[in-house]
């Protein structure tokens, strides 16, 4: 169960939201310059709320009056960005389990199989990044996430900077994620139909506040809506 | 005609010595002071902006002369360190690296400062969200990142502090064998009669180790910057 209910602002613009969600996945929809990704760095712990809290559960990420504010890097919020921003000088199998040192994991090459097997990836892993396509940079930015074994990953239009064929490509494997990975999910983006075949529950955003919140049927454009 | 003397020779280890202890010790320090301001953010940051820079500035002379008020014996710093850490630095050649490492410190300090503030800061907020504590992202992202940077300063330092005669000479003076460095023998064979060959020869040795300096961090970025794009 994610809560949150914050307030900041930002320049001229002004985000104040509020829900609960506890589907799989939470989509967050809203056209760009809606807020989106400002709300997911509050969430990640990159970016402090004016007010308000967010929680998971029963755990308190945020509480601006009680003065809590869990950093990032003890969060355990996995983050996949729009740009994979993968570190150029490891390799991609460094990349890999850099969540698993940070966190004081042991190794688990049997996780490191099932993941990099969930993903296509197993087959690059010696590679550096600079080598990989955008789409395969991607996977590699979801394996990394996942393997730093989250209690909640993002996705902030995690196939934003991939042509179309290319999105293609990447959709069934976010699916698998949401079916197989077990993590719970916000996946932010401004494609309805993405959205529809991803998210079980639909954080409209607008201009920085909460236009609707509810099922995937809420989203613009769905056959008999 | 490489047949130097053995007064020579002292001179090109002693110079060679100096500015190698100079730029390693110089070389964490400058990290630190880099880093700070390239990402830090506190009152009296363009102070110490300025005061790095210093050295660069100021005659060489009066960097030299303010050393020996500062580490002198008996200058505050320098009986403090004689007493407490068993280092005497006047006229010692400890303390011609001092001077070295004081006067190549803004040559050092400003390559590694520009390569951390190229280092993409997208990239440590994904090493903070996989669980880094910034000290770790720091050692783990934004230093070997830096790295070609770090090693592009860490030769122009060093070259600066083998050429390095001003400030040495006024605060550790031109004693054979313990404060004199290549600069300061060629300086004083000018003022020997008879002096010009050997003057030519070290003078030739200068160029030589400046060269390969510059070659030698030319290939290094070269090896970094592969290391760090793959291929």
């Amino acid at each position: 169960m994610l809560r949150v209910e914050i307030f900041k602002q930002l320049g001229e613009f002004s985000l104040q939201v509020s829900f609960a969600s506890d589907g799989p996945v939470t989509g967050l929809f809203g056209a760009s310059g809606a807020g989106k990704t400002s709300l997911v760095n509050m969430i990640a712990g990159l970016l402090p709320p004016d007010r308000g809290a967010i929680a998971i559960g029963s755990a308190v990420l945020d509480d601006v009056s009680a003065g809590i504010h869990v950093p990032a890097h003890r969060r355990r919020i996995g983050y996949v960005f729009q740009d994979a921003r993968l570190f150029p000088h490891q390799s991609v199998r460094q990349n890999l389990v850099y969540g698993q040192r940070m966190n004081g994991l042991a190794d688990d090459p049997a996780e490191l199989t099932r993941v990099t097997g969930l993903l296509d990836i197993g087959h690059l892993l010696d590679r550096r990044p600079g080598q990989l396509s955008g789409g395969e940079r991607q996977r590699v930015a979801f394996g990394r996430a996942l393997l730093a074994r989250p209690q909640l990953l993002l996705l902030d239009e995690p196939m934003g900077s991939l042509d179309e064929s290319r999105r293609a490509d990447i959709l069934p494997y976010l699916i698998r994620l949401r079916d197989e990975a077990r993590v719970p999910m916000v996946y932010v983006s401004h494609d309805a139909e993405e959205m529809r075949q991803l998210a079980t529950q639909v954080v409209m955003l607008s201009r920085g506040r909460i236009t609707a919140f509810g099922g995937p049927e809420l989203l613009p454009g769905a056959s008999g809506a | 005609m490489l047949d130097l003397s053995p007064a020579e020779w002292t001179a090109i280890a002693l110079s060679l010595r100096v500015a190698s202890v100079a730029t390693l010790v110089a070389t964490p320090l400058g990290v630190a002071v880099a880093w700070l301001l390239a990402r830090g953010r506190f009152w009296g940051k363009p102070l110490v902006d300025a005061l790095v820079h210093l050295p660069l500035v100021l005659p060489p002379v009066v960097t030299g002369y303010l050393l020996l008020l500062a580490f002198g014996r008996r200058g505050l710093l320098g009986a403090w360190i004689a007493d407490h850490l068993g280092i005497v630095l006047a006229f010692r050649w400890t303390g011609a690296a001092l001077a070295c490492g004081v006067m190549s410190f803004p040559l050092l300090v400003r390559p590694i400062r520009l390569s951390i503030e190229a280092v993409d800061r997208k990239l440590e907020q994904a090493a903070a969200t996989l669980g880094a504590a910034p000290w770790r992202v720091f050692l783990t992202i934004t230093l070997p990142l830096a790295a070609p940077g770090i090693v592009a300063g860490m030769v122009l330092g060093f070259a600066k502090a083998i050429g390095e005669f001003g400030a040495t000479i006024t605060f550790v003076s031109n004693i054979p064998g313990e404060t004199q460095t290549v600069s300061s023998a060629i300086y004083s064979l000018i003022q020997t009669p008879d002096g010009d060959r050997a003057a030519l020869r070290l003078l030739m040795i200068s160029v030589v180790i400046a060269f390969a300096a510059l070659v030698a961090s030319e290939w290094f970025a070269r090896r970094a910057l592969t290391r760090l794009h793959g291929n």
